[in-house]
């Protein structure tokens, strides 16, 4: 389990800055993007339509993932009533043959279903490197409060284009309320 | 509210027929053929008027069940306060706008009652428990009592619905929305009352000893998903004749694709249910109904419809890119309708050939007949006014509407 995040190398961690509005950040994000910065991250409360597309983010893998546990979940619950009805077991039910597809249809689905829905779960966990119980960005007071109230981008001291001033700089250029350097 | 600005985003040219456009001869187009069909029923009917009266039925049974589907469709918009599909609706209204024209169309079928539902055949209850326990329901005075309060609800709510957008148009008045809204919800109910009454009387009692708890949602399924098949193939088709195609976006396309996903899922969990149940209890006054489509050359029709109306759709159209692109998704839905038109055959032709499959001329005639009159009909509606409700107040909503 990644219970603490990778982390890059050197004396600073990133650059926080703090936005007042979901319209001011998904405006910095825009620009934060096009300025080609690929190591970063926007913190809202709450979910800011249009961020995703704002921040440059590609499609996720996610429901990719989702299919090929759904499918294998179906596989799963058919293969086991067959084993069950037709191969371990064979009893007759209500006169049906032994292996009666149709009967499986309902488990077949239910497990799928199943599978599809863990695989949601767990897969978004894991793609989002949860849970972590450590992350840099929770040295900073400020930033308590982006479950609250304020809304923010960090961006990362390994982004190719990382500079601890210039991209303070840019930050506010873009209109943070407020600029944090955090070390490591 | 809305600003005004906003409700001024789309100019009328954006949202109507150019003079001059192809589509503009769609309506006599397809009364031409109409016509055809319709001499060609005259030709071939007299010499298999039983043939005929079942393929008129099938052929009827499917344009009605689109007009019913946009009813159920335009009015779940209202009372769900929907704002995607406002540029949608249209196509809609014109669609549930044919009900009078598929009320006249039902009228040839009574000439062939007695070949068609076995129960009016005078006497057939007299040596028959079963029917003459169901004599109260099915009779032909109280069966054409039903049939003239169907087509008299259903007009009422297509008229209603249809002359309060139109009027809306002009006026401009809010309050149209708030009431139509507000009539809703009963009319949902009314609505799906009146629709599953009558599958039972024009689908069910093809086999008057046939028992089915659910037949009504499952005629209801294929309504919904049929209507949706055919806003899929219009909305896209319309888009690929520069019409509307900077009103309709592809994130109301990916829209009308979830919608045909879910809802040639929640066919399929109708039909399974429903034979699944009667399979599973295994008692023969449902199971026949079934024995006979699984049987000889229905069996490669049954196993068509599982793998056409739900497999092969579930997959593709599962992807993001397959709904957001109008030739794709149309594709989808041309498919989809086709396999609706082949459920509504499954329904119904058995009862005229349990020997097997027996596919006839006069299947393709009563199709082009009424198809030609349906078309014909929606589309000379669609050449009276705008594309969209230009003046409803979600207008703005939906033209901005974004999947996230």
């Amino acid at each position: 389990m990644p219970l603490v995040a990778r982390l890059p190398k050197g004396p600073y961690f990133g650059i926080l800055g703090e936005f007042a509005s979901p319209a001011d950040l998904q405006r910095a994000c825009a620009r934060v993007r096009d300025a080609g910065f690929t190591r970063w991250d926007a913190h809202s409360p709450f979910p800011v339509h249009g961020l995703a597309r704002a921040m440059g983010i590609g499609r996720s893998p996610l429901p990719w993932i989702v299919l090929g546990m759904g499918l294998t979940g179906a596989a799963l619950g058919f293969v086991l009533q067959w084993w069950v009805h037709a191969y371990a077991y064979p009893l007759v039910i209500s006169g049906k043959p032994y292996f009666s597809w149709p009967a499986y249809i309902p488990i077949t689905f239910e497990v799928g279903v199943l599978f599809g829905a863990l695989g949601a779960v767990f897969g978004m966990l894991g793609l989002n490197r949860l849970p972590m119980h450590y992350h840099p960005l929770f040295k900073s007071k400020v930033f308590e409060r982006a479950s609250d109230d304020a809304f923010f981008i960090s961006i990362e001291s390994w982004d190719p284009q990382f500079d601890p001033s210039a991209t303070g700089k840019l930050l506010e250029s873009l209109g943070a309320r407020s600029v944090e350097l955090l070390e490591s | 509210m809305i600003p005004e600005s906003d409700r001024a985003a789309l100019r009328p040219e954006q949202a109507t027929i150019p003079p001059g456009h192809p589509w503009n001869r769609i309506p006599v187009i397809a009364a031409v053929c109409a016509l055809l069909g319709v001499v060609a029923c005259a030709i071939l009917g007299p010499a298999n008027p039983k043939q005929f009266f079942f393929s008129w039925l099938v052929s009827f049974l499917f344009f009605l069940s689109l007009a019913l589907g946009a009813l159920f469709f335009v009015l779940i918009q209202y009372a769900s306060q929907g704002g995607w599909g406002i540029v949608l609706r249209r196509i809609g209204e014109t669609t549930f706008a044919t009900v009078p024209v598929m009320a006249a169309l039902f009228l040839p079928l009574l000439l062939g009652l007695n070949d068609l539902y076995s129960w009016t055949i005078p006497g057939a209850a007299e040596h028959d428990a079963l029917l003459r326990w169901k004599a109260p329901y099915l009779n032909v005075p109280f069966f054409l009592i039903r049939a003239a309060l169907y087509f008299g609800i259903w007009s009422f709510i297509a008229v209603l619905y249809y002359r309060g957008s139109s009027g809306q148009d002009v006026t401009g008045d809010p309050r149209v929305s708030a009431r139509l809204r507000r009539l809703a919800g009963p009319a949902i109910i009314v609505l799906a009352l009146t629709q599953t009454f009558a599958s039972i009387d024009w689908i069910m009692s093809l086999t008057p000893h046939w028992y089915s708890t659910m037949f009504g949602v499952y005629f209801f399924a294929g309504s919904f998903v049929g209507f949706i098949a055919l806003l899929s193939v219009v909305s896209a088709a319309m888009r690929g004749a520069g019409l509307l195609d900077t009103v309709i976006s592809a994130e109301h396309l990916q829209d009308i694709g979830k919608f045909l996903f879910a809802f040639t899922a929640f066919w399929a969990y109708i039909a399974f249910s429903q034979f699944f149940l009667m399979w599973y209890a295994n008692l023969p006054e449902e199971t026949f109904w079934f024995k006979t489509r699984i049987e000889g050359s229905w069996l490669p029709v049954s196993l068509l419809l599982m793998a056409g109306h739900f497999v092969a759709p579930f997959f593709y159209l599962m992807g993001r890119r397959v709904k957001r692109n109008g030739a794709t998704l149309a594709v989808g839905g041309a498919w989809v309708l086709a396999m609706h038109f082949v459920d509504i055959y499954w329904q119904v032709m058995p009862t005229l050939h349990p020997e097997g499959f027996r596919p006839s001329a006069l299947d393709v005639a009563a199709l082009v007949a009424i198809g030609g009159c349906f078309v014909a009909a929606a589309s000379w509606l669609m050449r009276r006014q705008a594309l969209v409700p230009m003046r409803d107040p979600r207008l703005a909503e939906s033209l901005a509407f974004e999947n996230v």
